[in-house]
């Protein structure tokens, strides 16, 4: 659908916050809670911060969170009994100001998480779950989204993009029809578009390689050496993966004591040794080194080329989460250079 | 709670305290029908984690129980626990986790009445502290904040 | 520091070490691990008070290990997670050579262990004023405010493990949360799986923790879990006399007792 443009101001947002919620809406939004800034559900307007670049993690766990039930089990003398997770529970949640690279994860997540299966939880979380992005007009040294087809005010993957305007109102672009249909239900919030030159209010965040032919070069580059140099100081913690936004592999596990329990799956990191272990004691892949390429191999060849999509939107998280300083554009630049 | 009757587990060594509350019961000597007791090879062998995986599992006490210093079977398997107790307590402690409720003693294969003193003395201390809610519902439903992302 | 660069340059072009690992400029005002395989990359070599991350961790690291005998820029908590290691056999004094460094920042030499830790004996090594204050706070509030504390706290916790992979005592190749069969902790970074991962790994420190605070800085979620495992160095210091990493022969704490041990609990 074509992007409407609307003018939303500040006093129309707080009361918008409200309304979502006296409506039975979860609103997640970025608060700060002493050093970190976390989306967590908000009471009113007044509970967001609007000081952050991003966010420490990312809202992915709306609609994969780190924990989920898959079902519940029992057995008794009657049998084996099973219950899926009540799929109609699951709640309608609004994510008030994750940013562009943000939004553009859940494109990534979509991918992965129907490209041969469809997985129920995810989508029917997503489906519930409206985008309402803030562009940025902030950057810091980690962002990068210009470099993978990504920009400080891209539409793509919000349902409305909000840019805030000298005096705190706010442009609202409508890009979804589910971004439509909230714009009408709460039509008086919303007047008609303040004509403000957008980009002016934007981060300038300036490309840092070419990421097609990044792409290319990384599909010939299996045996290269390059993956021992840059993963040395890798230490195999799985910070990274879990405050990516795109990455979405996980564990499922069984929960039980005696007769009953849960089938649960849980964040998984393709950093972690256990990850690829065979229960006969092999690991296909052994060595750390075997394990970053795999996580940037995945990002820039597997998903480009079997999802068509690449999976890394530049929010640059991993990198500032990163203990030991594995920078992953610098990493990247240098691949595209060797 | 004037109906709540503690659920106590109680690790034993096999060599000195399970022996002991054999004893007991051949000398006809009544205690509370609180404890569940499971026999170890050794005290050496309880798994700090194991007093921990028995409150998860809805137990409101504990008791660790094996022979007194310079008795043991192996030799050096109580001294080994003793301390790791010792540490494993301190912890306990730093993180907020109810220490009353874990009950430390040697108890030797000839004090069948120490042990049923012992059981009493542990049901009634607990019994007082009420059902050890907080890490019950710890370990409540792994998924059931997640619903709701938590 | 010239000397530093001068002197790994030495090292590595008289083949003496097939590593100097050190430390380097990063991104954004860090600073990061570096590895030096031949003398023009001692050059890299920088050291000055950003440079806190405990270096030690990478002496065990699989690819490193198998580069051959490994130089370490060392400051004091690196030269303790050595002989802590050392006496866990996982490093001899002909893996290693220590280019240390003092707390005014000069460059120390040592050939072995044995003047290591004379050297250190003379150092301070105890928790700094600060940390003290922390556990003095945590140990000053009753039980149910310290468990609702560490259940705030923990909540956060996401298993990245990242406190594990930046612990140089963390070496096992196979982790105990890693055992699965059955599964013995938890995977689900809930409640229960977070408290019990991180008690286990405080118990598993005891008495081996050299209060480097690695594991706290390393979190993603800035958790203070170091402040679990400085606990027990307090703990195990006044019950049992014993420091972790001042002596590569030191008999392990919780492998080892006294028959006089003092408690005053067991009935």
């Amino acid at each position: 659908m074509e992007i409407e443009r609307k003018l939303l101001k500040r006093s129309s947002l707080e009361r918008l916050v409200d309304m979502m919620r006296s409506d039975g809406n979860m609103i997640y939004a970025p608060q700060k809670k002493e050093t970190q800034v976390v989306f967590d559900t908000i009471e009113t307007f007044a509970d967001m911060t609007e000081d952050y670049i991003v966010s420490n993690q990312s809202p992915k766990f709306v609609a994969f969170p780190k924990i989920e039930k898959i079902l519940d089990f029992s057995i008794s003398q009657e049998g084996i009994r099973q219950e899926g997770t009540q799929l109609a529970a699951f709640p309608p949640v609004v994510v008030l100001g994750c940013r562009p690279c943000d939004a553009d994860g859940f494109d990534s997540l979509t991918a992965i998480f129907n490209w041969d299966y469809k997985d129920e939880l995810y989508n029917e979380r997503l489906k519930r779950t409206t985008l309402i992005s803030i562009s940025c007009a902030q950057k810091d040294d980690y962002c990068f989204c210009t470099s993978v087809k990504g920009h400080p005010g891209s539409t793509r993957g919000s349902d409305i993009l909000l840019t805030r305007f000298d005096g705190g109102d706010y442009l609202a672009e409508i890009v979804t029809e589910k971004g439509k249909a909230l714009t009408e239900k709460y039509a008086a919030l919303f007047e008609a578009d303040p004509g403000i030159e957008k980009d002016k209010f934007l981060a300038e965040v300036k490309p840092r390689f070419e990421v097609e032919g990044l792409v290319q070069k990384c599909m010939g580059m299996f045996e290269h050496p390059v993956w021992i140099e840059q993963s040395l100081r890798c230490i195999g913690c799985g910070a990274c993966a879990y405050v990516c936004p795109t990455c979405a592999c996980f564990d499922i596990q069984d929960e039980a004591a005696v007769s009953k329990g849960e089938r649960i799956r849980c964040w998984d990191s393709c950093g972690f040794g256990l990850f690829t272990i065979h229960t006969s004691g092999h690991n296909p892949r052994e060595v750390q080194s075997q394990r970053w390429r795999q996580r940037v191999l995945h990002k820039f060849s597997y998903m480009p080329e079997r999802l068509g999509v690449i999976g890394c939107v530049g929010c640059g998280r991993c990198s500032r989460a990163c203990p030991v300083d594995m920078n992953l554009s610098e990493h990247l630049i240098n691949i595209a250079e060797v | 709670m004037a109906d709540f009757e503690p659920k106590i587990v109680a690790f034993v060594c096999n060599w000195c305290t399970y022996a002991g509350a054999d004893l007991t019961g051949t000398s006809r000597i009544k205690y509370a029908p609180n404890v569940k007791i499971i026999r170890f090879p050794c005290t050496g062998r309880i798994d700090f984690m194991l007093l921990l995986k028995a409150f998860a599992n809805g137990a409101d006490g504990v008791i660790v129980s094996g022979c007194h210093p310079n008795d043991c079977h192996y030799s050096t398997g109580n001294f080994h626990a003793r301390r790791r107790w010792m540490v494993f307590r301190r912890l306990l402690e730093f993180t907020g986790i109810d220490s009353r409720r874990i009950t430390w003693s040697w108890v030797s294969a000839a004090e069948g009445a120490k042990w049923a003193q012992l059981v009493n003395a542990t049901v009634e201390e607990v019994r007082a502290l009420g059902p050890y809610k907080a890490y019950h519902d710890l370990a409540g439903k792994a998924t059931e904040k997640e619903v709701t992302h938590g | 520091m010239d000397e530093l660069k001068q002197k790994a340059k030495e090292l590595l072009e008289k083949q003496q070490v097939a590593v100097i690992i050190g430390y380097a400029e990063g991104t954004a005002g860090r600073t990061r691990a570096v590895f030096a395989l031949k003398p023009e990359d001692s050059e890299k070599l920088i050291f000055d008070e950003r440079c806190k991350q405990n270096l030690a961790v990478y002496l065990m690291k699989h690819e490193v290990k198998h580069l051959g005998r490994r130089g370490i820029v060392a400051t004091i908590p690196v030269m303790r997670s050595i002989l802590q290691v050392a006496s866990e056999y996982q490093l001899t004094e002909a893996d290693v050579h220590v280019l240390g460094i003092t707390p005014e920042g000069k460059l120390i030499e040592f050939d072995g262990f044995k003047p290591m830790e004379h050297w250190l004996s003379g150092q301070d090594v105890g928790l700094s004023a600060g940390e003290k204050d922390e556990l003095a706070k945590l140990d000053g509030m009753s039980m149910e405010e310290k468990w609702a504390y560490w259940k705030d706290e923990l909540s956060r916790c996401i298993k990245c493990y990242a406190c594990r992979a930046a612990c140089p005592m963390c070496y096992c190749i196979r982790c105990f949360v890693e055992s699965n069969r059955p599964q013995w902790i938890p995977i689900a970074a809930n409640d229960l799986g977070s408290f019990e991962w991180h008690i286990l790994r405080a118990m598993h420190l005891a008495g081996r923790c050299i209060n480097c605070g690695e594991c706290g800085r390393a979190c993603p979620v800035d958790i203070p879990i170091h402040l679990l495992t400085f606990k027990g160095v307090m703990d195990v210091e006044a019950d049992f006399g014993v420091t972790a990493g001042l002596d590569a022969g030191m008999e392990s704490l919780l492998s080892s007792f006294k028959p006089n041990d003092k408690e005053n609990f067991i009935r």
